[in-house]
């Protein structure tokens, strides 16, 4: 939205440069207070902020609106200031002239947060009448969040315009709050103030609220009661904001362990490198990303669409190559099997560490990744929320594929009874090899997903590696709706333990929970019954 | 060399007595060969992890003192001999620190080393360094509440970095309310329990802290941004000022440009992000999100250019960039290279004695001086993140600032000093004029 919405304040500056121009120019407190932004100061910045922003001229939107984007240029040398539109032209920000080219000692107005503020706010107040419906409702927001006083009269005008719903409710809510901080307003005023803040409900309007400082008695006695009302029912939110956290912990659990639930749940191998798989399927779309970013780079939203297929086949091709030299010969020997993975582990990590380099690798998210929409009072990322929808699809399609496919029926026979399914003519070491490529595939699957979340560095399995050993014991050793359950119980005990606990104490109190439930049912929550168990 | 002496001297020896005669004589060239070499060369011992988690930090620190012993050799060594790099790799598990220090002093007879980065790693090499009178030049920013002999922190002290940032927010941003997060581990405690004292001292209420730990490699920062967010609704400008640890640092970041907290609403100051961290994120999210550190490779002086040019040179990667605790070792590196031409030996004892009082530049314009205490003079620089990974400079010290070995914050420390020239103590006590001694 962000790149969106400039492109419209873009647009919107223009129109009003071609108005500029026609305007004669004349010397005064405007140009003295423009040629501030020359001076490197932030305290001069600030200052030259608010007079340009209340200054009435036409110049002060393209000012501002550039001095946001970084495309307010000075000079410090000769203390002209530029604006460069987006279309890399420049005008004199004292007069509108054209310039031809900027002097080469030019560079663009700093910023720091509490300028950034105070643009915001001017910003806000300038554009609260733009024809553009989505930059109104941007800057009635900006205007809640600054609530200077100033801003009022511009509210005001643009409320008695104002037709659209959203905007003209956002508008009353910024005037509410510039109300609510304003020292001369009625006490009449405040208490409408405090019931339209009250409506709002949300963890800003608590802000404005708790902050309000000294105010009438009636007023405080209001605001205390709205106060209360808004914090028990965010409490209840907050419940609902557990839940989904745990739900999106659970889906990360899941599917780091959903690999690990068919070799090590299914194959009873116990692969200590199944965290590598999953590293080398980040590292996967990591190359993916790269090959996009210098040769196709229209094609990054798609980046990912393309590495899940081919992190699946490197994951399980590694994963088979793993199976044909090593495991095989290792089948029975558990403790040799666990030896030999962990150093496996160690010898991937190292190779990718000698391929990539020891630093973490930057993997882009997609714009449908990023950012976050508001349900009610709680916040859901677009992340977290696409990787619990995959979550879901990679078991649905894993769960169908065991159940529904020839080879499917063939992993079940051969890890249910090997010397019954060779008799009935079925290549279990082929199977076998099969198994352990499709468990570290769907790893690798895994990594895709994880690289949106996580640091994509050689040691990135190591972290999900007890994690999904814990989820697969937990939900009970060969049995995937285990694995599911297991994952979301944990996510969603997690996640309320931590606002309690913190998140290092919650930890351990997983870790204890699961050893007592481990000793009450050894098996795990659905535990495999008949000889498939003996086996 | 050994190996061919050794051969051509047993060759003249009958066949039965070989063995014996070898293994004798093995014992007396080993002596011979070692302090042949050390005429030779100069050994400097390189004690980075290169493997494990820590090698995402400290391989670089590796090619530094590589990079740095190459330049110095260019121009013709020290004392008229070259040095030599002996790299060791201790992956990131702290008893085979201490493992490898032994065997870079005994072994490999180095007369300095550089290395470690986690305070748990410095603190077991300690007893080594103590044991076998060697020098350890520490590079990276650190809790404070140490002043040995052996060693050199040329990383900054807390009042170098967490002191300051906060200073900062309170003044520019008019921070009221804190929110302290670090990573479960002795840096994060240590320096949040100086920065409460601290607060509390300016007059923040309790209920204006909130301190938040969590484990190593955090990955899941729902809840604990959820919780910052609730925090910084209680109508006081709020900060997280964060000490959270590398790794765990992506998915955080990640959580709060997701989440929608800009740093102008709720700022984040971080003391362990910098230019290497920042290279694996997109920081368009973060923009504004700030950082205390002693150096910015953003920085504009014609030493960090030529610094910058050189390193991107060595490494052959245009791209590679340069951190702050890069910069410690460049300052170490030529505080002990002062002092060994200054005393004109590499004996450790005389080195020790000759290295408080050496200055050096730093690559940020100014010159930095190695304390009485073993720490250094450095300037603070508060930076902001950009949108190309880099950092802009907002702020910083008028001059340099001392490094205190002890908080004078905590009731524990405040009447502590290091002082190594004239009371030869770690922590004096000025208070009972008493030296604590290495019992506490």
């Amino acid at each position: 939205m962000p790149a969106n919405l400039s492109a419209r304040l873009c647009s919107f500056a223009l129109s009003l440069f071609l108005i500029a121009f026609a305007l004669p120019a004349f010397a005064g407190p405007f140009e003295d207070a423009v040629a501030k932004f020359a001076n490197d100061d932030f305290s001069d910045t600030e200052e030259a902020i608010g007079v340009v922003a209340g200054s009435g001229n036409k110049l002060a939107f393209p000012i501002i609106s550039a001095l946001q984007d970084g495309r307010l240029m000075a000079d410090p040398d000769s203390k002209k200031v530029y604006v460069t539109g987006a279309d890399g032209k420049s005008i004199d920000a004292a007069t509108g002239e054209p310039v031809a080219s900027l002097p080469d000692s030019a560079s663009a107005v700093r910023l720091n947060n509490r300028l950034r503020r105070s643009v915001d706010a001017a910003l806000g107040s300038l554009t609260l009448q733009s024809p553009d419906l989505s930059t109104r409702l941007q800057a009635a927001q900006s205007v809640f969040k600054s609530h200077e006083e100033t801003a009022l009269e511009a509210v005001d005008a643009a409320l008695a315009k104002e037709t659209n719903r959203s905007v003209k409710a956002a508008l009353g809510e910024a005037r509410a709050a510039i109300l609510l901080f304003k020292s001369d307003a009625t006490e009449v005023e405040k208490l409408e103030a405090v019931a339209t803040l009250k409506a709002r409900g949300d963890q800003e309007a608590l802000a404005l609220l708790t902050g309000m400082g000294d105010q009438p008695a009636s007023v405080t006695k209001a605001a205390a009661s709205a106060i209360g009302s808004i914090q028990s029912s965010l409490a209840v939110w907050s419940t609902v904001q557990n839940a989904w956290y745990g739900l999106s912990l659970g889906s990360v659990l899941l599917l780091a362990a959903i690999g690990l639930a068919i070799t090590f749940g299914v194959m009873g191998v116990i692969n200590m490198a199944h965290g590598e798989m999953v590293m080398i399927g980040a590292y996967t779309t990591f190359v993916v990303q790269e090959v996009i970013r210098t040769r196709y780079p229209g094609l990054f939203d798609y980046s990912l669409l393309i590495a899940v297929p081919l992190a699946f086949l490197v994951a399980g091709a590694i994963g088979v190559l793993i199976e044909r030299s090593i495991i095989r010969f290792l089948y029975g020997r558990p403790l040799e099997t666990l030896l030999a993975t962990w150093g496996l582990s160690l010898v991937l990590q190292q190779a990718v560490r000698t391929m990539f380099g020891p630093t973490n690798r930057e993997v882009g998210n997609p714009s449908w990744m990023s950012g976050a929409f508001e349900l009610g009072q709680i916040t859901i990322t677009y992340n977290r929320l696409w990787i619990l929808l995959f979550t879901l699809a990679v078991f649905a399609i894993l769960l169908a594929m065991l159940r529904y496919t020839a080879l499917g029926l063939e992993m079940r026979a051969v890890t249910q009874n090997r010397r019954m399914a060779a008799s009935m003519g079925i290549a279990t070491s082929r199977v076998d090899a099969l198994t352990f490529g499709l468990g570290s595939g769907i790893a690798g699957i895994a990594g895709v997903a994880l690289s949106q979340i996580d640091n994509v560095s050689p040691n990135l399995g190591q972290s999900y590696i007890i994690d999904s050993f814990m989820v697969v014991v937990f939900g009970g050793v060969g049995n995937l709706w285990g694995t599911l359950v297991g994952a979301f119980t944990l996510g969603i005990a997690n996640k309320f333990l931590e606002p309690v606990a913190g998140a290092v104490l919650g930890k351990i109190a997983i870790l204890v929970l699961i050893i007592l439930f481990i000793q009450k049912r050894p098996r795990g929550l659905f535990a495999l019954k008949g000889r498939a168990v003996e086996a | 060399m050994l190996s061919k002496s050794t051969h051509d001297i047993a060759a003249s020896f009958s066949r039965r007595g070989v063995l014996a005669a070898t293994a004798g004589l093995m014992l007396g060239l080993a002596s011979f060969t070692g302090a042949k070499a050390a005429d030779d060369t100069i050994k400097v011992g390189v004690l980075h992890s290169l493997s494990g988690t820590m090698a995402i930090s400290e391989t670089t620190l590796k090619d530094t003192i590589l990079f740095l012993i190459d330049e110095q050799n260019k121009k013709g060594g020290v004392l008229g001999k070259k040095l030599e790099a002996v790299v060791v790799d201790p992956a990131s598990n702290w008893p085979l620190f201490a493992e490898k220090a032994r065997e870079l002093i005994t072994k490999d007879k180095v007369s300095v080393v550089f290395g470690c980065w986690t305070s748990v790693s410095r603190k077991s090499v300690l007893p080594v360094f103590k044991e076998l009178n060697n020098i350890l030049f520490y590079p990276v920013q650190y809790e404070g509440e140490e002043s040995e002999r052996n060693v050199f922190y040329t990383g900054a002290a807390p009042n170098q970095q967490a002191i300051p940032a906060v200073d900062y927010l309170m003044k520019e941003e008019k921070v009221k309310r804190w929110v302290l997060a670090g990573t479960d581990y002795v840096y994060p405690r240590t320096t949040n329990k100086i920065l409460e004292a601290y607060l509390k001292s300016k007059g923040v209420a309790q209920e204006d802290i909130m301190i938040n730990y969590t484990p190593f490699g955090h990955s899941d920062w729902q809840t604990i941004v959820a919780d910052i967010k609730k925090f910084g609704s209680a109508g006081k400008k709020t900060a997280v000022v964060s000490t959270i640890n590398g790794d765990a640092n992506v998915p955080f970041y990640k959580e709060l440009g997701n989440q929608g907290v800009k740093a102008k609403d709720i700022p984040v100051v971080a003391f362990s992000v910098g230019e290497e961290e920042l290279a694996g994120i997109d920081t368009k999210p973060l923009v504004g999100h700030l950082a205390a550190w002693n150096y910015f490779q953003s920085i504009k002086t014609p030493a960090n250019e030529k610094f910058i040019k050189d390193w991107q040179t060595y490494t052959k990667n245009p791209k590679r960039v340069t951190n702050d605790p890069m910069e410690a070792h460049v300052i170490g590196f030529a505080m002990w290279v002062k002092a060994v031409e200054k005393v004109k030996s590499t004996d450790p004892d005389k080195v020790i004695d000759a290295l408080p009082g050496i200055e050096a530049p730093n690559l940020t314009g100014g010159v930095s001086k190695m304390l009485p205490n073993h720490h250094i003079t450095k300037p603070v620089f508060i930076g902001e993140i950009k949108g190309n990974g880099q950092f802009d400079v907002v702020w910083k010290t008028p001059g340099l600032v001392a490094g205190d070995a002890w908080s004078k914050e905590l009731d524990g420390s405040k009447d502590l000093i290091g002082d190594w020239v004239e009371k030869k103590c770690g922590n004096f006590n000025t208070k009972t004029n008493k030296c604590l001694g290495s019992g506490s």
